[in-house]
């Protein structure tokens, strides 16, 4: 065999390692936890609030209500941020600010999350505590931290989109009469708009899976949050916090929990594939 | 020529005698003067792409622009609509006129000049939007009438660019399902919809078969009755069919402008004469 068939097949090889190790922790995730669906039951696994591993009561919905209330803050507050911040890079900023402003954002990705979520226990949630009432430590926290964490995926894919619109129809739109911002808002946005969903399901699926900043600034209480100044506890905090000493049909619960996080990320991931697909069309 | 020669009466056309006209080398008469171009030049950082060029756009004439590749033809079309204020480091000095106003003022409204002066450009630009949007879309910018005429004011320019029998059954769906040509008709139609008064051409055709070319080019034809058109080609043959005027642009400069039928059979510049002998370009 000559020399570059082996490289080729060396490199083949050390690429599908990666496919590998993803089959391989899918496996071992489901092998794990799929004794509590048969044990318990499913409906009873996702739908009951209660969560009680000492007295074998093993309900998900909480932490997944907690789930959906951090991450839809999150998108709340970060999605009309990150929106504004990448139209303002695209369409409206000078060149020179521009350069200073990409890497920037970009080092935001970079930060450690307990670095972000050190911040929100000492100067976000005792601003809560004292301003709004509550512990502090609560959804609106999490959010709040989230919504930061999730700038940069959000900004960086929706500003690719802005991007990739071909430069001829704010050409085209200019030269009829209309305004940057009106060639912007009835032009390119919607152009643009496949991608631009994508960044917030990419920007969602960051939300859901982060964990560490999470439990640190929201509280983590297990029950259904009435109101975002109290405690919840996310999916991800769950196994984080538990696994440490969890045996037996515990240990299996959260692989469990494990399974339902593995699922949301793999309809979120599929749907941004989808859109991303959908591009522009020339 | 004194700056009474370039801000004459307003409302009366600027009318000019052969001889008169020293700033450009056009030998006949320009009648009724639409737009007039004097000592225009125009640099991208340090390049200087047009070289103190002065010409005029006659009113329902159609004004060609030909040249070789990188002559600045297109450069001059954009300076028409201010279009090159869009891009970086582009320094002008001169002046337009615009019915003996000039479109370089500070004051001058953008957006109202680009709604006088509109543009086709060389690749139709049909914005990803249904048919019916793109018609619209000017008229929503430009707060144009109510909603009830829109109607029809959309079937009259569709009419206008022959666009109304292929497209009246469809016209929610989407404008990038269209042929090329059909494309760049929506682009006129989507222009005269708006009711500019001068029509600027980037090389309309160059993306279209030989057959939708002719199609453009007898529509222009028809709309020279309405509007001004003035044209950049690269297609010699084009610039003879369908021009009153042309002018013949080399490295930034204006060489020659004249009648288009004196600038192909009698050309006064060796350069002209060798580019539409094709001798270069």
């Amino acid at each position: 065999m000559n020399r570059e068939k082996l490289i080729e097949k060396t490199f083949f090889l050390i690429a599908c390692s990666a496919l590998f190790l993803l089959a391989l922790i899918t496996v071992f995730i489901f092998k794990e936890g799929i004794g509590i669906f048969l044990k318990i039951g499913f409906a009873k696994f996702i739908f009951s609030p209660d969560w009680a591993p000492s007295q074998k009561q093993f309900g998900l919905f909480s932490m997944i209500m907690g789930s959906v209330w951090i991450t839809i803050g999150a998108l709340i507050i970060g999605v009309p941020l990150s929106l504004s911040v990448s139209i303002f890079l695209a369409e409206f900023c000078p060149k020179k600010i521009a350069r200073i402003l990409k890497p920037a954002i970009e080092l935001l990705a970079g930060i450690p999350s307990v670095v972000y979520g050190f911040i929100g226990v000492v100067i976000l949630a005792p601003l809560i505590r004292e301003y709004l009432g509550g512990p502090g430590l609560s959804v609106l926290a999490g959010s709040m931290v989230l919504a930061i964490m999730i700038l940069p995926t959000v900004i960086s894919i929706s500003l690719d989109a802005l991007h990739a619109v071909p430069k001829s129809y704010l050409e085209g739109s200019l030269a009829l009469g209309a305004t940057r911002w009106q060639s912007v808002y009835m032009v390119i946005i919607p152009a643009a708009r496949s991608g631009i969903i994508a960044s917030v399901i990419l920007g969602m699926g960051r939300a859901v899976g982060e964990t560490m900043a999470v439990i640190m600034v929201s509280g983590n209480a297990v029950r259904i949050p009435h109101s975002i100044l109290e405690p919840v506890r996310t999916l991800t905090s769950n196994i984080a916090l538990e696994l440490g000493y969890a045996t037996g049909m515990h240990r299996e619960a959260l692989f469990g929990t494990g399974m339902v996080l593995f699922v949301i990320i793999m309809i979120l991931n599929t749907a941004a594939y989808v859109f991303t697909k959908r591009k522009v069309r020339k | 020529m004194g700056r009474s020669m370039c801000l004459p009466i307003i409302g009366e056309p600027v009318r000019m005698a052969q001889g008169e006209h020293m700033g450009s080398p056009l030998r006949g008469n320009i009648m009724d003067i639409r737009m007039q171009i004097k000592d225009l030049s125009l640099w991208y950082g340090q390049f200087h792409a047009l070289k103190n060029i002065n010409m005029e756009i006659a009113e329902n004439r159609i004004t060609a622009l030909i040249g070789p590749s990188g002559c600045g033809k297109s450069t001059l079309l954009r300076t028409l609509n201010r279009m090159n204020d869009i891009i970086d480091g582009v320094k002008i000095s001169g002046r337009i006129f615009l019915d003996n106003k000039d479109i370089y003022q500070e004051n001058i409204g953008l957006t109202e000049l680009r709604k006088k002066i509109g543009m086709v450009f060389q690749h139709p630009n049909p914005f990803p939007l249904s048919i019916y949007e793109n018609l619209t879309y000017g008229l929503r910018i430009h707060n144009i009438g109510e909603k009830s005429i829109w109607d029809e004011k959309i079937e009259k320019c569709l009419r206008d660019a022959w666009l109304w029998d292929d497209v009246k059954d469809k016209l929610h769906s989407s404008a990038l399902d269209l042929s090329l040509d059909q494309k760049q008709k929506l682009c006129i139609a989507r222009l005269i919809i708006i009711e500019p008064e001068v029509i600027l051409m980037d090389e309309p055709c160059s993306t279209l078969d030989p057959i939708a070319t002719m199609k453009i080019e007898e529509l222009m034809n028809t709309l020279k009755k309405d509007y001004t058109i003035v044209i950049v080609t690269h297609n010699m043959q084009q610039a003879a069919r369908v021009s009153d005027y042309s002018g013949f642009l080399l490295l930034g400069e204006l060489i020659e402008f004249d009648d288009t039928n004196n600038i192909f059979t009698a050309p006064r510049d060796k350069r002209t004469e060798d580019y539409i002998t094709g001798r270069f370009g």
